[in-house]
């Protein structure tokens, strides 16, 4: 008998965990840095946890953005929205106003100003892609 | 351009005669009225009163001078000119739920409704027994039928659905046609294949995540019958060539959905819904792309008045923003959202004029001549 079937450590590890819609590249490293910000929000935009059905995926991924979000100066807000393409401003779209359904202390006011930008940039039709889409980020 | 208001009511739909001298059009009741344009002035002639329910859907057939009209009573009826009169003829379409729209074929020898039951009837007329005879398209339709249109061939016919999807249906029927030749849609047509199915609109090539897709407001082929348009309630505006590479472009537009469309030349489209101003498309084959080509409405123009500080400070307290411009109104012709545009002269391949109503119970008509050139002259076409 070659497995070792008596260890049941196997059944320690949580599949999902390593789910590939899940990897988000490991920035909260350079996060503090503001040169590394505009990969981070790139970063985290990228492979959003669209397709799956795992709430917690998605509660993590949220969570994340926020955090990328709220690390942006206001000056800086701008640039980051131009350097998007228009999926890029959709999916944003739709993330502030995800983080709007969970508002923390600070978190409405930055989304505000992120709405603000990302609006001037999508316009109303990335609203609406919002609302219309059905698979939710 | 110009805009005659008919009404205080939304215009539900409405439909031309042949020589675009009178106009059919449901003022969102059970009613037709017939206008006929007398100088500057419109006159109402006739009023067509026979459904139980609004009417939501009129077509004129220009050939052969008859009116098919089907409302929410899950009626049809078929009006043609005895004398003076118009005298209906009901058509038992078999659905349980309202009719939403219809269209003539273009040889006009049937005609297709499309319905909240979930599916699509092609009538036709029976000569034996003298009546309307229908038949069903149900698979695979999920959901209410918005929108309906023909292709040149008088057999396939693109509909576009609640269920998000486009699709291009045969509805050829032996009794009164030959068999079609092949097109780029297709070559087997037996009736009721699906000859093509958008997925969500942008799940190919275009938007990325593919995630998404709204209801499908307006459909309509080109000319030629070779492309497909649809406007999706996602806001987004998509082009399918019929061919082995069925490619779709789609555009993400940034204004509100687009309620209608219509090919003005084989590669440009006029668009127009919630945001109340027709709006021009042009496709490019070549890249197959679609690119916004500007808004064909021409505001009126406001009058500039200089804002005192005390008004400054009030739309500060009240808007948190100091704009000159209160916005109060519209700048566009159209007051509410339009809901049905129609081609008056030059049909879909080289249009001159064309002409939406809508919730405004307004009509507009656009002679676009110059500007379509001008934008032709911008794009390669």
């Amino acid at each position: 008998m070659s497995k070792n079937t008596d260890s049941n450590q196997f059944r320690k590890v949580d599949v999902d965990e390593y789910d590939e819609n899940k990897f988000v590249d490991d920035e909260d490293n350079g996060e503090s840095q503001v040169g590394n910000l505009m990969e981070a929000l790139q970063a985290v935009l990228k492979n959003p946890p669209i397709n799956t059905k795992n709430q917690n995926v998605k509660d993590r991924a949220e969570a994340l953005v926020l955090k990328v979000l709220s690390a942006f100066k206001s000056s800086d807000i701008e640039k980051a929205v131009q350097s998007l393409d228009k999926n890029g401003v959709d999916l944003l779209m739709k993330y502030i106003y995800k983080g709007f359904e969970k508002p923390s202390e600070n978190s409405s006011a930055t989304l505000l100003l992120w709405h603000e930008k990302a609006l001037s940039a999508g316009g109303v039709g990335s609203i609406v892609r919002v609302l219309t889409a059905r698979k939710t980020v | 351009m110009a805009y005659h208001s008919f009404l205080l009511e939304p215009i539900s739909c409405h439909s031309w005669n042949k020589d675009r001298t009178q106009i059919a059009l449901c003022p969102n009741n059970h009613d037709v009225h017939i206008y006929k344009k007398d100088g500057t002035k419109w006159i109402k002639i006739h009023e067509l009163k026979e459904h139980n329910g609004q009417v939501t859907g009129i077509d004129w057939a220009p050939e052969s001078n008859r009116i098919v009209t089907c409302g929410t009573d899950r009626n049809a009826y078929v009006w043609s000119l005895k004398g003076e009169v118009w005298k209906p003829t009901l058509v038992i379409l078999r659905i349980n739920r309202a009719a939403r729209c219809v269209s003539w074929s273009p040889k006009e020898n049937k005609f297709a409704v499309g319905s909240g039951s979930r599916l699509i009837s092609i009538c036709y007329f029976e000569q034996e027994n003298d009546w309307w005879v229908c038949k069903h398209i149900k698979k695979p339709i999920r959901s209410t039928v918005l929108s309906l249109d023909w292709h040149p061939n008088n057999v396939l016919l693109a509909a576009g659905s609640c269920d998000f999807k486009c699709r291009v249906f045969s509805a050829y029927i032996k009794e009164v046609e030959e068999k079609p030749g092949p097109t780029v849609w297709g070559s087997k047509m037996p009736f009721g294949e699906v000859l093509f199915e958008s997925g969500p609109s942008g799940v190919s090539g275009g938007a990325g995540d593919g995630a998404g897709g709204g209801w499908v407001h307006g459909v309509c082929f080109s000319h030629s019958g070779n492309r497909l348009a649809w406007t999706s309630h996602d806001s987004t505006v998509a082009i399918a060539e019929g061919g082995k590479t069925s490619t779709i472009s789609s555009l993400s537009s940034e204004t509100l959905p687009l309620l209608c469309v219509s090919f003005i030349t084989e590669n440009s489209l006029v668009a127009a819904g919630h945001d109340c101003y027709p709006v021009l498309f042009v496709y490019d084959g070549t890249k197959g792309s679609v690119t916004f080509g500007g808004k064909l409405d021409v505001p009126k123009q406001t009058s500039q008045r200089g804002i005192s500080a005390r008004e400054r400070f009030q739309n500060l307290d009240r808007r948190a923003t100091s704009s000159e411009t209160t916005e109060q109104g519209l700048e566009s012709l159209h007051k509410n959202s339009i809901s049905q545009i129609s081609v008056l002269e030059g049909g879909k391949s080289k249009c001159s004029t064309f002409c939406t109503t809508g919730m405004d119970g307004g009509m507009e008509w656009s002679h676009g001549t110059s500007r379509y050139t001008h934008t032709h002259t911008t794009h390669t076409v």
